[in-house]
């Protein structure tokens, strides 16, 4: 039942899209076709379609969990530039150690950088009630000119012609590949745990109860004996720490290298798969995977087609609008059922 | 006139009469179909079927602007205020005349009239309910109407004020203004009005005339069968002290909050304490400050069988026996949306140990559920409802069971009975009847007189925060209540206050 | 001085775009409804009122182009959060993001291209008055605008019926409904107010700020606008006080930029984003003051059954 409405807004957007490309006055379908079905037509390409969802699912299933809590997070682009920054900091500190011990580090590190960005929101929330939403947004700029800082100066590469580009990592500092013939690697492991981590959470736990009442009815959480700070501050650590953990992930994996722009808006986008896959852990996977699909069918149809890389954004904010629209209308329906049985009574 | 809502038919062929000069009662039960009523004849429900004739001429009163324009005002149940506006923005709000310039002195002038006082500058959350009650008044009376609808106006008034407000009602009516007068309450409109239509399940069960009638023949066709109230539990013996409050003063939380003030009080195991009051006067921040919710700012400020636990959380003070169930229902003392499972899960996972190592123990959680819904005849089609899809009535009874069934030594409780139809009324009380004849100490927050004073071994009340001294309730009059919920002192010749 | 008074004129035209989109947002907040759509509001806004420049030379075309596209987003917004009872946030992301794509699809054939600004119209006499005249009467039309939106907005709220009708449906919709006054109306016109506003906001920034299109240009100007509502606590005068402020920290940055101050550029582009933070901090930790003065039932979904 709560899957049907993402169905319906799949169709909805991919009407739209037949209407949008006819407008450009390009052939709908053999667009269609660049977008969706080419890139799935090589093992390279599912490689890809992993690769490109692993940071949407490890971001989003964070997000949909704080979205469940209430808190808006919506600032994971920025902490998954931290997470790159330090995480990617790391392995220019051992860029001539070939060790074990590297990668983990870095993961850590990661890990850790997301959170401290992601703290800072919450402690401005928590301590002077600053809105959630513009601090952490804000702070994204900022994460990202701290980037570019670096890598243009103090972390650019000495021997890369004044490219604002850092070292290349060393191989104990890039993640394996899981799938050969592919960029597939382990942060596609990673992102699989999480999802059946976070699944078991929120059906089985105390913690995954306690997120779902401060969201839905935060009085009846303070009556409970529920913190809402406390959610506040785990709802902003687990989403940093997902968001770092994926901009590391992107740094040590497909990229190999810090550049001044780590992400295509991964951090943004994951918004969008929260909401696709229901704010639920297993919904999110396939969101994750949908979206990913339309980060490469945005490269094919610009390769082959010679279309504008700005149409993936144009379908994933009209997915989001028809999945809205679609919900509600779903929901009405549930909605009025209720209040008929409630009346009865 | 006749008015469907999916799945109910709320009103079902009503008709009545109301003369000019009359006060004309609606009588009838929560649900029984009165608001939807007034709601169609000041045009904010459209009939499905029938009409209104107003002076004998059909009329369609398609907003509630057409309905002020012939003369048709209402005072809300819930007042139609806005909070952060002025007391005169409010008015203005309300009135459709756009002259405006002369507001202030027929204000003045209706207030002196009817002894309504009001300042028009105040901002509406720095006023009480009864002053915010006037707004309302003054705000129809300034639209010169020939009929005004007040929907169960004392609901909110100290007795003091409802007095008052009957006064003006009356000299209203003398000078010739039809009132329909919305209420359950059986000796207001006893004493207020001279016709009732009786309302039940949608229905007019009766049309009658006042003095022929009893409150308590008024009360059988209200309810259509006759109620049998057990009469007040006595006080056996009274056991040792299960709560102390001392001297607990607690800043609002904001403009919009009542602080408490210098609150001293205790209640003892086996017996019920009521405090009565007006809405708004710390009746939420008391029980919060009970429960855990808010913090008192000393350990000792509250202390539950003897340990201080003023700083402590509210699972902390569960552990300690205390259980308590909030005014609101939806959204407070339960989650809307979830099932009754997991509102039962909210407040018993301590107590009860619903948990292993931090995961739900399911059956356990449904177990106890079921007991809830069997024990407090919940209707429910089963534990997955959601709680949002429970009539009133069936919630509180759920929540009440779920935390008389956690058996707490201490149960403080607010409005217990509040919008819930008889029946479920009677099995609440009873419940909390059994736990005090069971050992427990029982608090009864509530603004229902009726109930404190059948409930209630010992009384008090709260006014701007503060609490008043407790008397045995057999000891105080109405009156003598009144004073105490309008913040007095009682000067009782029989001082034995325990 | 002329370096000063540059500078001045400089901050103004910072602040312009600021004040338009903050303006706008406080009329929708005010009626209880909470847009977080301006900044794909203000792109499309952009990029439609350059467009229309570009195509037929009209500034007053362009502006309204600009105007009308803010509204037009606007109003997918109204209709899914008054229509569908969707949640607000939610949907005011989902307006930034389909903003941000469809802002750079539709000009991706208008970058690069050159445009003289718009027009500065000198008022006659006050113009000629030394440094003032200069720098009060001599500026673009959407700045004078820019003033009489917030003259205008300050008497709509304060002085007119119309204004607390919105201000009286912002504090509590179901008073309002009961009393009569059509909430889902209001609350449109109100949204489609803000809309229009970030569409004018988008229109200065393309054509008299930068004046070109690039994607993204807007920068998150949007999110500050958002900011600066908050910091005003929804009073006109405070939201243009406020979007002078940040105007002048804007034009600060850039100026200690091309002075070449030993600070890297990063650093000082940080100063807005983190301004912002600052005041949000700042005027979030007196709560009561922002519970008396926003919107009571900001945020909420409003669904008139009874």
């Amino acid at each position: 039942m709560v899957f049907v409405s993402p169905l319906i807004a799949l169709v909805l957007t991919l009407l739209a899209g037949v209407v949008l490309f006819s407008v450009m006055g390009v052939n709908p379908q053999a667009a269609l076709y660049a977008f969706f079905i080419e890139p799935l037509t090589s093992k390279y390409g599912w490689g890809e379609l992993g690769v490109k969802a692993t940071p949407l699912i490890l971001i989003g299933v964070a997000l949909s969990i704080g979205f469940r809590s209430g808190v808006w997070n919506i600032g994971a682009e920025g902490q998954l530039t931290l997470g790159a920054i330090c995480g990617g900091g790391i392995a220019l500190l051992f860029y001539d150690t070939e060790a074990f011990f590297v990668l983990p580090l870095m993961v850590v590190c990661g890990i850790l950088g997301g959170m401290l960005w992601a703290a800072i929101p919450a402690w401005l929330r928590t301590s002077f009630n600053a809105n959630e939403i513009l601090t952490s947004l804000m702070l994204t700029y900022v994460a990202t000119l701290l980037l570019s800082l670096l890598v243009h100066g103090p972390w650019r590469d000495p021997d890369g012609f004044n490219f604002p580009e850092s070292r290349i990592f060393s191989d104990s500092a890039t993640l394996p590949i899981i799938l050969s013939g592919t960029r597939l690697h382990m942060g596609w492991v990673f992102a699989l745990a999480f999802v059946a981590a976070a699944w078991v959470m929120l059906a089985r736990t105390i913690i995954g109860f306690q997120v779902k009442v401060v969201g839905e009815a935060p009085a009846a959480a303070r009556y409970a004996g529920f913190s809402v700070n406390k959610m506040i501050w785990f709802s902003l650590l687990l989403g940093g720490g997902a968001a770092g953990l994926a901009g590391l992930v992107e740094v040590s994996g497909p990229i190999g290298q810090l550049l001044p722009t780590v992400s295509p808006g991964y951090g943004f986008t994951a918004i969008i798969v929260a909401f696709v896959g229901r704010l639920h852990p297993v919904g999110v996977l396939f969101a994750g995977l949908l979206m990913a699909l339309s980060y490469l069918g945005g490269e094919s149809a610009q390769i082959s087609m010679n279309l504008p890389l700005a149409v993936t954004g144009v379908f994933q904010g009209l997915l989001l609008f028809f999945l809205l629209g679609c919900d509600v209308l779903i929901q009405y329906r549930v909605v009025t059922r209720t209040l008929i049985s409630k009346r009865a009574h | 006139m006749t008015r469907s809502f999916p799945g109910v038919l709320a009103n079902d062929k009503i008709s009545f009469t109301i003369a000019p000069g009359e006060i004309h009662a609606l009588l009838g039960e929560n649900g029984a179909g009165k608001s939807t009523l007034v709601k169609m004849i000041y045009g904010i429900l459209k009939p499905d079927a029938g009409e209104i004739r107003w002076n004998g001429e059909v009329v369609d009163i398609p907003n509630p602007a057409y309905a002020r324009s012939l003369g048709i005002a209402m005072v809300f149940q819930h007042f139609s205020l806005f909070d952060s506006l002025s007391v005169l923005e409010n008015i203005v709000l309300g009135i459709d005349s756009r002259d405006t310039s002369n507001l202030r002195s027929q204000i003045a002038e209706i207030s002196e009239r009817y002894g309504l006082s009001l300042d028009p500058d105040r901002h509406v959350y720095t006023l009480s309910v009864g002053e915010r009650q006037r707004i309302e008044i003054i705000r129809c009376l300034l639209q010169n109407p020939k009929l005004l609808v007040m929907d169960e106006p004392t609901s909110v008034l100290t007795p003091q004020e409802v007095e008052k407000l009957f006064q003006t009602l009356q000299r209203l009516a003398q000078e010739g203004l039809s009132i329909l007068y919305i209420s359950h309450k059986l000796n207001e409109i006893k004493t207020l009005c001279q016709r009732a239509t009786i309302l039940r399940e949608g229905r007019v069960v009766d049309a009658v005339k006042i003095e022929s009638e009893t409150v308590s023949s008024l009360a059988s066709k209200m309810m259509g069968k006759e109620l049998v109230e057990s009469a007040s539990s006595t006080v056996s013996t009274t056991g040792d002290v299960r709560m102390r409050i001392d001297n607990l003063s607690l800043p609002a939380k904001d403009e919009f909050g009542i602080p408490l003030r210098e609150i001293s009080m205790e209640v003892r195991a086996g017996e019920i304490l009521g405090i009565a009051g007006v809405a708004g006067n710390g009746q939420d921040e008391l029980l919060e400050a009970i429960s855990g919710e808010l913090l008192s700012n000393r350990p000792e400020d509250i202390s539950i069988s003897g340990k201080h636990c003023g700083q402590m959380n509210p699972n902390q003070r569960r552990m300690l026996g205390l259980a308590s169930i909030p005014e609101e229902r939806l959204g407070h003392g339960s989650v809307p949306g979830m099932s009754l499972e997991e509102n039962g899960l909210l407040t018993a996972f301590m107590r009860l140990g619903l948990l292993s190592q931090g995961f739900i123990k399911t059956e356990a959680c449904k177990e106890f559920t079921r007991k809830v819904i069997q024990r407090f005849e919940v209707k429910a089609t089963d534990v997955k409802s959601p709680a949002v899809s429970l009539s009133g009535g069936n919630l509180q009874k759920f929540i009440v069971g779920r935390e008389i069934t956690q058996s707490p030594e201490l149960l403080v409780v607010s409005q217990p009975t509040w919008g819930v139809d008889a029946g479920a009324t009677q099995i609440i009380r009873e419940g909390l009847r059994d736990m005090a004849r069971k050992g427990a100490a029982v608090v009864v927050i509530s603004q229902d007189l009726d109930e404190l004073v059948q409930i209630s071994d010992r009384l008090g009340a709260i006014c701007g925060g503060a609490v008043s001294q407790f008397y045995p309730t057999e000891s105080l009059s109405i009156e003598e209540i009144g004073l105490l919920m309008a913040g007095a002192k009682l000067d009782l010749e029989n001082q034995n206050v325990a | 001085m002329d370096i000063i008074i540059a500078s001045l004129l400089t901050i103004i035209t910072a602040a312009t775009p600021l004040l338009y989109a903050s303006i706008g947002e406080m009329i929708t907040e005010k009626s209880g409804v909470l847009n977080l759509g301006v900044e794909g509001m203000m792109l499309m806004g952009a990029v439609c009122g350059f467009a229309v420049i570009h195509f037929t030379g009209s500034e007053t075309l362009a502006i309204l182009a600009g105007l009308s596209a803010g509204m037009g987003m606007a109003a997918i917004f109204a209709m899914l959060v008054l229509g569908f009872q969707s949640s607000q946030v939610a949907t005011g992301l989902a307006l930034t993001i389909f903003g941000i794509g469809l802002s750079a699809l539709l000009g991706q054939d208008l970058v690069g291209i050159a445009y003289d600004g718009l027009p500065k119209i000198a008022i006659p006499f006050l113009s000629d008055i030394p440094v003032a005249g200069l720098l009060l009467f001599h500026h673009d039309v959407m700045v004078y605008g820019s003033v009489i939106i917030v003259i205008l907005s300050a008497w709509f709220l304060n002085k007119t019926r119309a204004g607390l009708i919105l201000r009286a449906v912002g504090n509590s919709h179901d008073a309002a409904h009961a009393i009569g006054y059509p909430v889902i109306r209001i609350r449109f016109m109100a949204i489609l107010f803000g809309g229009a506003m970030s569409g004018l906001a988008g229109a200065y920034l393309s054509l008299a700020y930068s004046p070109l299109w690039i994607e993204n240009m807007s920068a998150g100007r949007g999110w500050i606008a958002l900011a600066l509502v908050v910091f005003a606590t929804w009073r006109p005068w405070r939201v243009m006080a406020g979007a002078y402020l940040f105007g002048g920290i804007t034009i600060l940055q850039l100026h200690l930029q091309a002075q070449g101050v030993g600070v890297p550029a990063q650093v000082m582009s940080m100063l807005p984003y983190l301004a912002t933070i600052l005041v949000l901090v700042l005027i979030s930790r007196n709560q009561s003051k922002i519970k008396l003065n926003a919107p009571a039932c900001i945020g909420k979904p409003f669904q008139p059954t009874s």
